[in-house]
């Protein structure tokens, strides 16, 4: 009996001494991830919390946040809207997290937004693109991607160089689809170019030869992809099949260019990508030093190369809540929503600093992110030749 | 005019791949009275069955695809002996329910084993099409097609014109005389469940080098195989493979003439008008099996 009761005090002691390590007397800060982990958009979602995880690690190494450690509580919104609301709702009941990171998909981080307004948590939303996210008044949304529309103008510049005359466009049908659709075809007009079709093509759509054989009869030069990495390749693998002859040119930043060299082969040459991370030359982004050590970290840890174009934003994400809750100096989502926006700092993609975006009085948060074009060239990737340093 | 024929060939491609799909679902259906809604799994397991032969294996692709087919069906068989036959006799809410939880099982099986990330299967095919006059077919989807009616003829004979497709279609007309005939009752659903989702797995074989295998692709390939069935009428083979073609044409033009945010409504307004007007199935007519 007695042998009993020491036994429970050593294990008692032994788990309380796991538990808190030395400088983490207090406890953790909760973070909430919601993202795609399975469903359609696996891989992407994979990635992002990868990318999470490393950002975590990476704070924590450093002595947490005014030190207390960061936890992340990770849910799985299987690339589904209705999963997305009830992992958000799960995430602020249950687990009681003052901040979420999410939810991926436009159409999945719209469904999850009425929970963050009914509860009062902020989430910072760390992909998704469609142009209603910050326009609903939802002043606990902030974004640190692109909406399609900022893309569009970060675009504008090359229209000339790429030689767009005459466009067509090949999208997910969703919010995010339609709105890069949208924001493009508007661009494009405004640059002089005619835009034909606008074709849409389910999320889990595999067979794309209807549209494409539509494509093929307009006659256009240039071809806009957006969609994620898996049904690109599908595109280009297709358009090919039908000599479609187009330039193609993917936005949204989900293309993974190494992984479409590798699972579209050749049927990926000379097509270009716009990204917001090119770990291909981490020298080249904004702060070069934190690109090149996030790239080895990624490598270190046995994580494919491909995902990298979607991993930084899992990093930036965690990096820019843990940047406000040292700011607010504790824990509580409405400090933490106040001080999102006095937030400041150079993450992978570049500066991250919200400006307001939407209906005056509940404005969203919005960021401006960098934004980079490259090229597939010769199985490679590459600056396009008008970038390239000469 | 040249657009037409090019929908035309697409969708006759693609509608054989459904039927390929929904022969394997009707069978199982007609012949064991079972709503297999894991019917997709094994159309996956077939697509990662061909990557495993030939990335891990080394097998070359013709060889692959046949492996491909005896993983479908041991893995069929495994499953009837293991969670049908204990049912059998139980309701068909029972079993179906049974099937739902394999498939969920399954899937997140694949993720845990592969990854979500989409794997690639290689293919020995030129990718340049085979053009005749405006129309542009690629080589690989032209062997598909040849291949998934080789099957489909293939499964026709086998039920038509062999003892074990004789002692099938005995037993499910009535069990008990099939039974005093002398005609094992376990070892024919074991059978044709092998059979169904073997050619389910062909299906992931041929289709995956065209697409990518992923772990949710069988829930697209699922609702297709259903629709296929539910045109077609539950358990007609014959009704599957025209219900195939035919919903693979009315997609494709469906998204080439009307909208392609719409391609699969389509699809779906078809078997709308289909259950309202002729529920039994567009060719019930024709001989039932079973």
């Amino acid at each position: 009996m007695l042998k009993r009761w020491w036994s429970t005090v050593l294990i008692v002691l032994a788990v309380g001494g796991l538990m808190a390590p030395a400088g983490f007397a207090q406890a953790p800060i909760k973070i909430g991830v919601i993202e795609p982990l399975s469903g359609a958009v696996a891989a992407s979602g994979n990635y992002v919390r990868m990318g999470a995880e490393i950002g975590r690690d990476w704070i924590n190494a450093r002595g947490g946040v005014n030190g207390r450690k960061v936890e992340l509580v990770i849910e799985d919104n299987k690339s589904d809207p209705k999963e997305a609301a009830s992992a958000a709702e799960k995430l602020i009941v249950r687990d009681k997290v003052p901040a979420i990171m999410g939810a991926w998909g436009s159409s999945m981080t719209l469904a999850a937004m009425p929970k963050l307004e009914e509860y009062g948590v902020p989430m910072v939303v760390e992909t998704s693109s469609a142009a209603s996210i910050t326009r609903r008044g939802n002043p606990w949304i902030f974004r640190i991607s692109p909406p399609s529309e900022m893309e569009a103008l970060g675009l504008e510049r090359y229209v000339d160089k790429l030689g767009v005359k005459r466009a067509d466009f090949l999208a997910v049908n969703t919010d995010w689809g339609r709105g890069a659709v949208g924001a493009f075809g508007d661009m494009l007009k405004k640059k002089g170019a005619t835009v034909g079709a606008a074709e849409f093509m389910d999320q889990a759509a595999t067979d794309m030869n209807a549209q494409i054989t539509k494509i093929k009869g307009t006659g256009g030069d240039t071809l806009f992809l957006t969609t994620a990495v898996e049904q690109i390749t599908l595109v280009l693998k297709q358009a090919q099949e039908q000599r479609l002859g187009r330039t193609v040119v993917t936005t949204g930043g989900s293309s993974s260019p190494t992984q479409l060299i590798k699972q579209a082969g050749a049927a990926a040459e000379g097509s270009y990508h716009i990204v917001f991370f090119m770990p291909w030359f981490p020298e080249a982004m904004p702060d070069g030093k934190l690109a090149k050590a996030f790239v080895d970290e990624w490598a270190k840890r046995g994580h494919p190369f491909e995902g990298l174009t979607e991993g930084f934003r899992g990093h930036d994400g965690i990096a820019t809540i843990a940047e406000a809750v040292k700011i607010a100096g504790k824990d509580e989502a409405k400090a933490i929503q106040a001080a999102l926006w006095k937030v400041s700092f150079t993450g992978l993609n570049g500066p991250i600093k919200f400006d307001k975006d939407g209906p005056a009085g509940k404005e969203s948060g919005q960021s401006k992110p960098s934004i980079f074009l490259v090229q597939i060239k010769d199985g490679k990737v590459a600056l396009p030749d008008f970038l390239a340093k000469k | 005019m040249d657009a037409l024929l090019q929908h035309l060939v697409n969708g006759l491609v693609l509608g054989g791949t459904y039927a390929l799909l929904g022969i394997g679902l009707t069978l199982i259906f007609g012949l064991m009275n079972l709503v297999n809604f894991a019917h997709g799994e094994f159309y996956t397991l077939g697509a990662y069955a061909t990557f495993a032969a030939l990335a891990l294996g080394g097998l070359n692709f013709f060889a692959a695809i046949a492996a491909a087919i005896v993983v479908g069906a041991a893995g069929g068989a495994l499953c009837e002996r293991v969670l049908l036959r204990p049912l059998r006799g139980e309701s068909i809410d029972t079993t179906m329910l049974v099937m739902i939880g394999l498939w969920i099982a399954l899937q997140n099986g694949e993720l845990l084993a592969w990854g979500g990330v989409a794997k690639s299967i290689p293919h020995p095919f030129p990718t340049a099409p085979l053009t005749l006059g405006p129309v542009g077919i690629a080589p690989l989807r032209l062997f598909v097609v040849a291949a998934a009616l080789a099957l489909i003829v293939a499964a026709w004979l086998l039920i038509q014109r062999t003892r074990l497709g004789c002692a099938m279609r005995a037993t499910f007309q009535d069990r008990e005389t099939a039974a005093l005939m002398g005609v094992k009752i376990g070892r024919i659903h074991t059978a044709t469940f092998a059979f169904g989702s073997a050619l389910a797995a062909a299906a992931g074989a041929l289709l995956g080098p065209i697409f990518l295998a992923y772990p949710s692709m069988g829930d697209l390939a699922s609702l297709k195989a259903f629709s296929v069935v539910i045109l077609g009428g539950l358990g007609n083979l014959a009704g599957a493979t025209l219900g195939g073609l035919l919903l693979g044409i009315a997609e494709e033009l469906g998204a080439g003439y009307v909208s392609s945010g719409y391609r699969d409504a389509v699809g779906f307004v078809i078997i709308i008008l289909v259950l309202l007007f002729r529920p039994s199935g567009l060719f019930a007519r024709t001989e039932r099996i079973g």
